[in-house]
């Protein structure tokens, strides 16, 4: 079942250089206790997606022109900002990538775990710590009791994410958007919160909206897989199959262009042509189309709609006209 | 010629940090590089990676005497650098150059592209003004930009362009060596590909050695024919590219790799990751004996509280394709 279903959402900004669709109409659903990866390179609209589902596009210079953001059956864009607040924190939550910044500096940890407590389940003072404290303990933390009483910057950067992951769960979402978590992170600290994100969703069966440039991290913790560009959805799969075969000329070059730790060093990186779209003067057609090796006559003047690509499977759908020869060539895109 | 074109040796940099009442001294040092060795040749690669405050960055930059050494040798072409008076330095200086992380930050925004191709062959008096503008023509098409771009303002180029007219203005003085300081990590995927060819396209046609500082291992693993991995300001492993991601010896560097997330869903669900418990100890209180010692899995295979108690040395062979070093207590 669909916890959370986005539907034609869309998002500008009024800039100087003009208008910016940084996003373009994107529907997609996360299901119960799934994991969503949403990748795409920076201006793809992965972040601001997710900011306008929860109203916290800056406005101006940002409008949310389009869309509706089902959470169950409440429509997040038709509620007042007062409705809002109810649900976010307590119904969705969203952890960000820079935890040094998302915190309040002048407050302690007790302080900042125990408002969301407060405000939205009613809790005392006494019975808020004991939960903050719990929360902490949950999120691997040594000593919460302590910890508690600790500024933001008495802490390390992974303990801080660590708070932020605790402080979005204290009153078990339904839903977690969570925007480069770990991106912050030193891998080995990457890895610790990775896995406790793992273990907490199993535990809990929330779902994830994992928002994320790195190809590894979807690999291992997202089930689906929807791929942006340009403010669109260019792709989404099952993650396997994503994986397996790239439907989208753009999936395709961005998995052949990621270094990994077993492909010959000797030879000379795949990647993609030319440079990252200007969302102030997007090309008519496809926005990929002058990066794109199978660019055809249709792709520059036509927007191509997300279809189905394969027939035993519902959910994999690709925006491309051209997506059918990709994936005869295996090793296309070098 | 020297025999290596770049010798580090037992170098060291610290920090004072805050000062002990109004006129004291400082109240503690922060031991950024802390016994540092190194070669590298001509036409070489070295990766230094390690984690955030690890050193890496610092060491580049003692190396290329924007910080002063606290003790240590830094040997470029057989010649002593630091304590070589300001005026010598110069020369040498222009023999090594760096390229850094964040192509927004490092370019003048009021200056074209032409004017900063340009300035360094000003500030060396090089060539006259016709010869630096067609210098800086050739710069731009070796870093795969458009020549008739050199009117351009930074703020005209998207971010991975900007790092090739990073790359370009390195490129000017026509070094030996280039410091490479994360010039990758600030860019998207695709990108970050086209910087790495380029690099390596560029190495091969001037001859440059480059010591490339990344905490990316699978970048590193693109370009760097050796590695050093560092830990809390030391150097805890040296070895071949192939012998390093085959058979990592120390166990930090085996954690490191295994913490690496791998683009494929169906290694990435299977295999076993060694997860470090706890953070990097902060390099102002580094832990006694071995500093990666209370994170360390493999701490009670060593006997008698060794690694608690003893700085494990640097140890290994040497051989024509460098050093294999590894320092931990296990491999005695």
């Amino acid at each position: 079942m669909s916890v959370l279903d986005v539907r034609n959402l869309a998002v500008r900004f009024e800039t100087h250089q003009g208008t910016v669709r940084a996003v373009d109409g994107v529907s997609f659903t996360v299901e119960e206790g799934e994991t969503l990866g949403l990748v795409g390179e920076s201006g793809s609209g992965k972040s601001v997606s997710c900011l306008a589902m929860l109203g916290l596009i800056p406005t101006p210079p940002g409008v949310v022109e389009s869309g509706e953001v089902l959470l169950e059956d409440t429509d997040l864009l038709r509620l007042s900002p007062d409705q809002l607040r109810r649900v976010r924190g307590n119904d969705i939550a969203m952890i960000f990538q820079d935890p040094m910044t998302s915190l309040n500096p002048l407050l302690t940890v007790e302080r900042q775990l125990t408002e969301v407590l407060e405000i939205h389940r009613g809790l005392s003072r006494s019975e808020a710590r004991k939960k903050a404290a719990a929360g902490l303990g949950d999120v691997g933390i040594p000593n919460p009791e302590a910890r508690l009483d600790a500024y933001p910057h008495e802490l390390s950067g992974g303990m801080r994410q660590r708070v932020m992951i605790a402080m979005a769960l204290l009153c078990e979402p339904k839903v977690l958007l969570a925007d480069e978590p770990t991106t912050a992170l030193d891998v080995t600290i990457q890895a610790q919160i990775l896995e406790l994100m793992g273990a907490l969703q199993q535990k809990r069966g929330t779902a994830i909206v994992l928002i994320t440039h790195d190809l590894g991290v979807v690999a291992g913790m997202s089930d689906r897989v929807n791929v942006m560009y340009a403010g669109r959805l260019a792709e989404t799969a099952e993650t396997r199959a994503l994986f397996a075969r790239p439907r989208h000329p753009y999936t395709e070059g961005l998995l052949t262009s990621v270094p990994s730790l077993t492909d010959d060093p000797e030879a000379e990186l795949a990647s993609i042509d030319g440079q990252p779209p200007d969302l102030a003067d997007l090309p008519p057609g496809c926005a990929f189309a002058p990066r794109c090796p199978y660019v055809g006559e249709r792709c520059r003047s036509e927007v191509p709609p997300l279809a189905r690509v394969d027939r035993d499977d519902a959910g994999r759908v690709s925006a491309c006209f051209e997506s059918a020869r990709l994936g005869r060539t295996e090793v296309a895109g070098g | 010629m020297a025999e290596h074109l770049l010798e580090v040796r037992d170098l060291h940099k610290h920090f004072p940090v805050g000062r002990k009442g109004l006129l004291g001294g400082p109240a503690a040092m922060l031991r950024a590089v802390d016994g540092v060795s190194f070669t590298l040749e001509r036409g070489e690669s070295l990766g230094l990676v390690g984690e955030s405050g690890c050193g890496k960055s610092t060491t580049a930059r003692t190396v290329l005497g924007l910080h002063q050494a606290t003790s240590g040798s830094v040997r470029f072409d057989g010649v002593e650098l630091t304590t070589l008076a300001r005026p010598e330095r110069g020369a040498y200086r222009r023999r090594m150059q760096m390229i850094f992380q964040d192509p927004y930050a490092s370019l003048d925004p009021r200056q074209t592209v032409g004017s900063i191709l340009t300035e360094p062959l000003k500030i060396h008096r090089i060539g006259r003004p016709k010869e630096r503008k067609l210098r800086a023509l050739a710069l731009l098409d070796a870093v795969g930009l458009n020549p008739r771009h050199i009117n351009r303002y930074p703020h005209e180029f998207s971010g991975g362009q900007r790092q090739r007219i990073g790359i370009a203005r390195a490129l000017a003085l026509e070094p030996e060596l280039i410091l490479c300081d994360e010039p990758v990590s600030a860019l998207d995927v695709s990108i970050q590909a086209q910087i790495v060819n380029l690099l390596k396209e560029l190495q091969e046609r001037f001859g440059l050695a480059y010591l490339f500082i990344a905490h990316d291992l699978a970048v590193v693993r693109q370009l760097c024919h050796r590695v050093a991995v560092m830990y809390l300001g030391r150097v805890v492993e040296t070895a071949r590219r192939e012998e390093l991601y085959t058979a990592p010896k120390h166990p930090y560097t085996r954690a490191l790799m295994s913490a690496v997330p791998v683009p494929d869903p169906e290694i990435e669900r299977q295999r076993e990751r060694i997860v470090l418990e706890g953070d990097v100890p902060s390099p102002m209180n580094p832990p006694s004996g071995c500093s990666f010692h209370p994170r360390c899995a493999e701490r009670h295979r060593v006997a008698g509280g060794r690694c608690e108690a003893e700085i494990p040395a640097l140890r290994g062979t040497q051989d024509a394709g460098g050093a294999r070093l590894s320092a931990c207590h296990l491999e005695e």
